[in-house]
């Protein structure tokens, strides 16, 4: 197979990243190392490693809370790009369809873990236990003060797992709803419903949290 | 369901939320917000959360040792 090749060299505005960079700012660039890269050119693969590979190792990270974990699903999902990237036909964007890839590869691992989760169906349709509650009733506290980020990240990662990976993809990841219900394939109302009981989750999460620190 | 959005109880109201917040329209100028602390409450919150996280997780940069993994085990699968 050809010659090794550091991703870490690719042309500076490959190496961009941060946000959603798949919003092409040169799509005719990325087009051609992905049609190079769809012919077997290791360098061309090894470059579409360098565009994308920030945004899929957070996105493993941030599923799974472990960082040798995340490095192997980001090890598998862009093994499983490259045994499939051939049969890309560009009926979405290459980054929702190596998203979606990558987001079925970190199911497969939830559900090797023995979580509840066959489907990205079921990943959808949390069990009603696991939904928000509601805010009419008794008068609610405000979230106070700035949000700590250790805090936020306890709070996803408590989140049953269909409820983090939305919010993951839209608040974090920044893409938008018909993005989300591409890959996950689902429709745009309930990428919108899903996202909205995580976040009503993750403020009653963090007003426990709050409360029991006031508490102590 | 009323036809009068200013007259929506805070069940009603919360129930068109996730499509408020995803359609992009501002739920804050939603005229039942303008007469309900509560749910004015709320929605300060939902924004402060996905605000956060959009400053509060940036991407991380997997180790280089990844991409050794990977074409290491491109060239094994090419044998």
């Amino acid at each position: 197979m050809p010659n090794s090749s550091s991703p870490t060299q690719a042309p500076s505005r490959m190496r961009q990243n941060c946000g959603p960079e798949q919003k092409p700012a040169a799509p005719g660039f990325e087009a051609e190392i992905l049609a190079r890269a769809q012919t077997g050119d290791h360098q061309a693969f090894a470059q579409l490693y360098s565009v994308h590979k920030r945004r899929i190792y957070s996105l493993c990270l941030r599923m799974v809370g472990n960082v040798a974990e995340a490095e192997d699903l980001t090890q598998e999902a862009f093994l499983q790009l490259h045994r499939k990237i051939a049969t890309f036909r560009g009926d979405s964007a290459f980054s929702t369809w190596l998203h979606r890839l990558a987001i079925n590869v970190v199911l497969m691992q939830l559900r090797k873990k023995g979580l509840s989760l066959i489907s990205l169906d079921e990943a959808m349709d949390p069990a009603p236990e696991d939904g928000p509650s509601r805010s009419f009733g008794a008068p609610d506290l405000k979230l106070s003060g700035a949000i700590d980020r250790l805090a936020l990240e306890k709070a996803v990662g408590d989140l049953p797992a269909g409820y983090r990976l939305i919010f993951i993809l839209h608040d974090v990841e920044g893409f938008e709803h018909n993005e989300i219900a591409s890959m996950l394939d689902c429709s745009i109302g309930n990428s919108k419903s899903q996202l909205h009981k995580a976040r009503l989750k993750l403020r009653d999460a963090l007003r426990s949290q709050s409360r029991a620190e006031e508490q102590a | 369901m009323t036809g009068d959005p200013g007259n929506l109880s805070c069940e009603e109201f919360q129930a068109q939320l996730a499509e408020l917040v995803g359609s992009g329209e501002g739920p804050a100028a939603h005229p039942h917000v303008q007469s309900c602390e509560r749910c004015r409450a709320l929605l300060v919150d939902l924004e402060t959360i996905a605000e956060a996280a959009r400053q509060l997780f940036p991407s991380v940069e997997p180790p280089d040792e990844v991409w050794e993994q990977i074409e290491s085990a491109i060239k094994q699968e090419g044998k």
